[in-house]
């Protein structure tokens, strides 16, 4: 009679379900291409577990619908990306698709998801082209417009009375829009700007040359494993004691100071969002984060569960009729959710408006790990929202 | 004013040509055991950069177990050489007699399968190393310049390596019949020598040479999963610049390569200021300064279409 009780419980559960399901028996699909294997996959890895947590706690219901997500690498290949998209579009016949991590992905990927009338949520990139001439109303940003961090840090800087700055960056569109963005805020004069091969290894050429210019202080926006070269080996050419760093989140995300140490020990950097944010959506997450995946969440993780929930608020509004696209778009709009960062709305090119601190290195327990020291933006808009005719 | 500013630029060029050399030496432990696998056993090994991961790992773990980076280091050089006896007599072997594309497949297998096992046992999070104390400052060989003491100390390690591997290759009697596998591979067979037993020393011992580049690299660069990818493809191109087969050719091409790498980042973008655009010439310097080591590829084949050196063609 062992079989007696599961046969019970799944009646319950059936019966549970079956109320909210009537309208709507059909699962919503989710497609997520993002990056899990290669040197950029600890950010692909933070978005799908930020997201996937957040289905987990809806118990993989948003908004109350059976909700699949299809989740595929695309090891940060333009072209694996854009293969995965079109298989997402015309045989899993995804409602959303989510999760690229970078911009030259995205611009290769999203246009064609707009164009095939699909709903975008981009958990991470945020190329500029995007933001302004080439928005569109299916596409939505949940993260960020690519210059925000960069321009939070060029003010601080400034503020900080910085007068000459070296600044670097890899060569791909994330890579302009963020020392373009730095530009914008920063007052004092620019020694150099370099642009580096996407997922460089060895900076001791960049790094020499930047030396000898001899800025006082230097910028440098080099996301995942570029990002604990270049600290290591800036550290390494004993810089570090003489030129302070400054960088966007991106360059100090808890998965590169677990790498780099306290190499990185008194560094600032700017983000929308830090594990230490004081409201109770970002509480319960962290909370559930490191019961879950036994770390801190990233910024990355952040964005990735604030999706997920973007996206739980929506579908519980159209009662997930989400194929009636113009509502849903209106839905997902609205943002009637709590983002774990605090202050989120979405600007009129479906980019956020929201706050960014700046926040420092310290020692935490064992190792290093950010606090938010103060804030540099109050709903911050983008530079490119004026461009966007929509 | 002028004649600072000749010194100054003097002093950085001296500098950037440590760099060179040192990532040289970095590509040149890796090139050695890609060569002498591809040149003596005609097979290509694109899992070379697997053992270079695995390398890293293991000297990151016991480094931080033992508190010794001596010990890391050995414990890389140990678990690499035996990886890669295990990988040639399990896989490797059946590969022999089978043509190049299906070596390509198969060795592909086994990145992947290296680079989940690595995210199994350790996790998709980079480790964390850094160089040992000793090791961790900078010295001022050159004036007013400091340079990374660890730097210096792999250009050490390198050239003491490449000097030991002239020595096996020209003095021993494994080196003698690495040589002649190379030319006359039935030959040697057909003289009693157990071929067999040669290629797995053969491959234990470049994946040994795979490890210790990994190893040495852990201090300096982001160790995880996929870090053997990236320095593979320039691997490749020196033992191509260098040809294939031979040591030597390993080394010099691995020198060149580093060099006109380092060059061309350092100084392409400087030059082309001088007569663009500075935002112009960080655009085309970024983009030019990445062609670079190809250009010199492109170069060496055209005149010399089987590379820089031949392996063991009488003697070399």
């Amino acid at each position: 009679m062992k079989f007696l009780p599961k046969v019970l419980g799944l009646c319950a559960a059936a019966s549970l379900t079956l109320g909210m399901a009537q309208a709507n028996d059909k699962p919503v699909k989710i497609g997520m291409i993002t990056t899990l294997s290669g040197g950029g996959a600890s950010l692909g890895i933070d978005i799908r577990d930020g997201f996937d947590l957040a289905v987990k706690m809806k118990n993989g219901m948003l908004g109350g619908v059976k909700t699949e997500v299809i989740t595929t690498d695309d090891a940060r290949k333009v072209g694996n990306a854009k293969q995965i998209a079109t298989r997402m579009i015309k045989q899993d016949n995804v409602d959303v698709l989510t999760g690229i991590v970078w911009s030259n992905l995205a611009m290769a990927v999203v246009p064609s998801v707009t164009k095939a009338g699909k709903i975008y949520i981009s958990t991470n990139a945020g190329p500029s082209a995007l933001a302004g001439k080439a928005c569109n109303e299916n596409y939505f940003n949940v993260a960020w417009q690519n210059d925000n961090l960069h321009e939070a840090m060029g003010k601080y800087a400034t503020d900080q009375g910085v007068k000459t700055a070296y600044i670097l960056a890899p060569n791909y569109p994330a890579g302009k829009d963020a020392l373009t963005g730095f530009k914008r805020f920063f007052k004092g004069e620019v020694l150099g700007e370099v642009y580096t091969k996407l997922g460089q290894v060895d900076y001791a050429a960049e790094i020499a040359n930047l030396r000898a210019a001899k800025p006082e202080a230097v910028f440098f926006f080099l996301p995942g494993g570029m990002g604990i070269n270049f600290v290591k080996q800036y550290n390494q050419a004993g810089l570090s004691k003489t030129t302070p760093l400054y960088g966007p989140a991106f360059s100090f995300d808890e998965g590169i100071l677990k790498a780099v140490g306290e190499a990185a020990l008194g560094v600032h950097n700017a983000s929308q969002y830090t594990w230490d944010l004081d409201n109770a959506a970002n509480k319960a997450f962290v909370e559930a984060f490191r019961a879950e995946y036994k770390r801190n969440p990233s910024l990355y993780a952040s964005q990735g569960f604030d999706a997920a929930m973007l996206l739980d608020s929506a579908i519980a509004a159209v009662k997930g009729n989400v194929s009636d696209t113009d509502a849903f778009r209106a839905a997902i709009k609205a943002a009637k959710f709590d983002s774990v960062r605090g202050n989120f709305k979405f600007g009129s090119n479906n980019h956020p408006v929201q706050d960014i601190y700046v926040r420092e290195v310290v020692k935490a327990g064992e190792g290093v790990s950010n606090k938010t020291v103060g804030k540099v933006f109050t709903d911050h808009v983008d530079a490119y929202a004026s461009q966007c005719k929509m | 004013m002028q004649g600072h500013y000749l010194l100054m630029t003097t002093l950085l060029f001296l500098e950037q040509t440590l760099n060179g050399l040192q990532q040289g030496v970095m590509l040149f432990l890796m090139a050695a055991g890609l060569t002498l696998v591809f040149g003596i056993m005609h097979l290509l090994n694109l899992a070379h950069g697997s053992l270079y991961m695995v390398g890293a790992y293991v000297c990151a773990t016991v480094t931080q177990a033992s508190g010794s980076f001596l010990i890391g280091v050995i414990s890389a050089l140990g678990a690499c050489a035996a990886s890669g006896m295990v990988i040639e007599i399990l896989a490797m072997r059946r590969l022999y007699a089978r043509e190049h594309l299906d070596q390509v497949l198969a060795t592909f297998g086994i990145i992947l399968f290296f680079n989940e096992l690595v995210k199994i046992l350790w996790g998709p999070q980079a480790l964390f190393l850094n160089p040992p104390a000793l090791l961790n400052g900078t010295m001022e060989i050159l004036p007013d310049t400091p340079y990374p003491t660890y730097r210096l100390f792999i250009i050490a390690v390198g050239l003491i390596v490449a000097l030991g591997l002239r020595h096996l290759i020209l003095n021993t009697r494994v080196g003698m019949l690495i040589r002649a596998g190379a030319t006359h591979r039935e030959m040697v067979g057909a003289l009693g020598v157990n071929i067999d037993w040669l290629y797995t020393v053969v491959f234990g011992l470049g994946a040994m040479l795979a490890g210790l580049s990994g190893a040495l690299a852990g201090p300096m660069l982001a160790i995880q999963v996929g870090m053997g990818e990236n320095i593979l493809i320039l691997t490749f191109v020196v033992i191509i610049v260098g040809g294939v087969g031979s040591v030597r050719g390993a080394l010099v091409g691995a020198l060149l390569v580093g060099l006109v790498d380092t060059y061309a980042r350092a100084f392409l973008p400087m030059g082309l200021r001088e007569f663009m655009e500075p935002a112009n010439a960080d655009n085309v310097g970024a983009a030019a300064s990445g062609m670079g080591i190809y250009i010199l590829m492109a170069i060496v084949l055209l005149f010399k279409p089987s590379g820089l050196f031949q392996a063991y063609k009488g003697q070399s």
